[in-house]
């Protein structure tokens, strides 16, 4: 029987009163990529952290690679390798000597541990700076690093906490390609906590996405945009109000949005129904400032499952925080 | 026991390799050996002292140097914590028990390197060691001063957040220790419910240990001053270790 490296029964986490994590279940198969996608203050790092043994839930029970979160937690912490949102490298020491002390931490012999760290350094390209004290390392370096000290213990799965965030596009993608590689060819199973859903796109088997400690949605990235019905088109017009409430009632439409001074509609073969809207509109008199058709991405699929746009509730909500927390930091 | 080794191992290579820390931190126990050991040697004699006021105050500030250096290296465990390498070692899959060992020996050797400094550069203004013996008594109170201290301070951290409340741990906590032990006078020489408050500061025991080991003049029984801040380490391990069990991150 092939075992589940992750299982989630009706977790829920709260601080006082608010609900981090709402009784969420889900399981992951082994050597998959999972994404669980959503904004900032969803309660993904909290269902990371608790699935870590880093904190306890307050009812539900998770199993990571067989072993309780609750009751084994030396053995589900010697099973996974985490990368967390914040930097976690001590800054003083060399990359090696970073690689060496987890390496010591999780009682890795001496000769095993220092093939490792070679091949690891190698992976992500820093051997040649083994030597350099990582206060020189750039954001994409540290996190290269963060990443091969991960999977020194070779985990059975691998958390990765936002991994990209703050990383240009550039080391954003290069940093996908190694954890595609990893996955394919060490065959670790890897869950991923991000809020861009290009990335979820682009590298996650199976997306849950997580609003308010729920999940609302969870299938491959193909079949959620599938399930919102076809093509996406977005129309922009002055007289907004009045052509939504024209076309919403149209016949195909799958759903349909107001949002931002746009309307946006979901429908199959939205190329052959474009003549029919614009007709519609021309024959009402009301003008249309542009229109386009475009495949769904997950962003819709969240704006489909919520009714809001991913990043305007970030502008709301998540930032802030972040910022706030930022001003603590650097006011120390 | 690997575990207590790769952290000690950590807190050393971060100590030598901040060549200003040391430095930085031996410029207070150095201040006032120059200043108050010159500045009263002539104006200050003390009963049975045949070495002057400078001989009497070097096991003082040699025990200063070890409880500001052990207290530092404790309480910086709340950078770690800020700066996120606390969650790496959290994480993973070894008692807290092991990591406070550890962080405790990393910051004892680190104060007791100090306190070394201090007495070497003792020896050339007029520290003569009575004997070997004499300096391995000194150095065994200081590593228990190191011990002791360092764990306190751990116990410090696990409670704070961040830096902001360190100022209140230097006026309130750190100087008066320093302030009430023997460092600076004869204890016995102090009105009685002065000597009695300073019977309660556990570094008047190391003082007076370091001092029975270096100069062989002592107002408390070593084997007191041995027992009283044995006591002391066991119990501020037992504390720290016990407050750091509880560190969520």
């Amino acid at each position: 029987m092939k075992m589940d490296a992750i299982k989630v029964e009706n977790l829920t986490k709260k601080f006082g009163d608010n609900t981090a994590v709402d009784n969420i279940s889900f399981t992951i198969a082994e050597k998959e990529i999972f994404g669980l996608l959503g904004p900032n203050g969803a309660g993904k790092t909290t269902t990371l952290s608790i699935l870590a043994t880093m904190l306890a839930p307050s009812s539900g029970e998770a199993y990571v690679n067989g072993f309780p979160v609750t009751k084994e937690q030396d053995s589900v912490r010697k099973s996974i390798g985490i990368v967390f949102q914040d930097q976690s490298l001590d800054e003083e020491l060399t990359a090696y000597e970073n690689m060496d002390f987890h390496g010591r931490l999780y009682r890795i012999q001496k000769d095993v541990r220092e093939k490792r760290i070679k091949t690891l350094l190698e992976l992500v390209e820093l051997y040649d700076r083994k030597d350099s004290i990582v206060k020189t390392f750039s954001g994409g370096m540290r996190r290269r690093l963060e990443i091969a000290r991960g999977l020194l213990h070779e985990p059975k799965v691998l958390f990765l906490d936002e991994p990209t965030l703050g990383l240009d596009p550039q080391t954003r993608n290069h940093l996908w390609e190694y954890i595609e590689k990893l996955n394919k060819e060490k065959g670790i199973t890897i869950i991923l906590t991000t809020h861009y859903m290009e990335e979820a796109d682009k590298l996650c088997g199976r997306v849950a996405i997580i609003d308010k400690g729920k999940i609302i949605a969870m299938n491959s990235p193909e079949e959620l945009k599938d399930e919102i019905g076809g093509d996406v088109i977005t129309i922009k017009s002055p007289y907004n109000d009045k052509l939504y409430a024209l076309i919403k009632d149209m016949a195909g439409i799958k759903h349909s949005e107001t949002h931002d001074g746009k309307i946006t509609i979901s429908l199959p073969n939205a190329e052959e129904r474009v003549m029919e809207i614009a007709g519609l509109a021309t024959k009402n008199g009301l003008s249309i400032s542009s229109l386009s058709i475009s495949k769904p991405t997950l962003e819709d699929v969240f704006l489909h499952f919520t009714g809001r746009n991913i990043r305007e509730q970030e502008a709301n909500g998540g930032d802030n925080m972040r910022m706030f927390q930022r001003a603590r930091m650097g006011g120390r | 026991m690997d575990i207590i080794y790769t952290i000690w191992l950590r807190s050393m290579k971060r100590f030598m390799r901040s060549k200003s820390r040391i430095i930085g931190s031996l410029g207070m126990p150095l201040f006032f050996l120059l200043a108050l050991g010159f500045g009263l040697n002539s104006v200050v004699s003390i009963p049975g002292m045949s070495r002057g006021y400078i001989g009497f105050i070097i096991p003082g500030i040699v025990a200063m140097s070890i409880l500001f250096t052990s207290m530092f290296s404790g309480i910086q465990i709340i950078w770690d914590k800020q700066f996120g390498f606390l969650k790496e070692t959290l994480v993973a899959p070894v008692s807290r028990t092991e990591i406070m060992l550890g962080q405790t020996l990393g910051g004892a050797s680190t104060a007791l390197i100090q306190g070394l400094i201090i007495l070497v550069i003792s020896l050339f203004i007029g520290l003569r060691p009575e004997s070997m013996t004499g300096f391995m008594i000194a150095l065994g109170f200081m590593i228990l001063t190191g011990i002791a201290f360092t764990a306190f301070g751990i116990a410090i951290a696990s409670k704070m957040n961040d830096m902001h409340g360190f100022q209140l741990i230097m006026n309130f906590v750190i100087f008066p220790i320093f302030g009430l032990s023997g460092a600076l006078f004869p204890i016995n020489s102090l009105p009685p419910w002065v000597k009695t408050l300073t019977l309660f500061d556990p570094l008047t025991y190391g003082v007076e240990g370091i001092r029975y080991g270096l100069l062989g003049t002592t107002q408390i029984n070593p084997w007191i001053s041995f027992a009283a801040l044995g006591g002391f380490t066991i119990a501020m391990i037992a504390f720290g270790s016990y407050l750091f069990k509880k560190v969520g991150v």
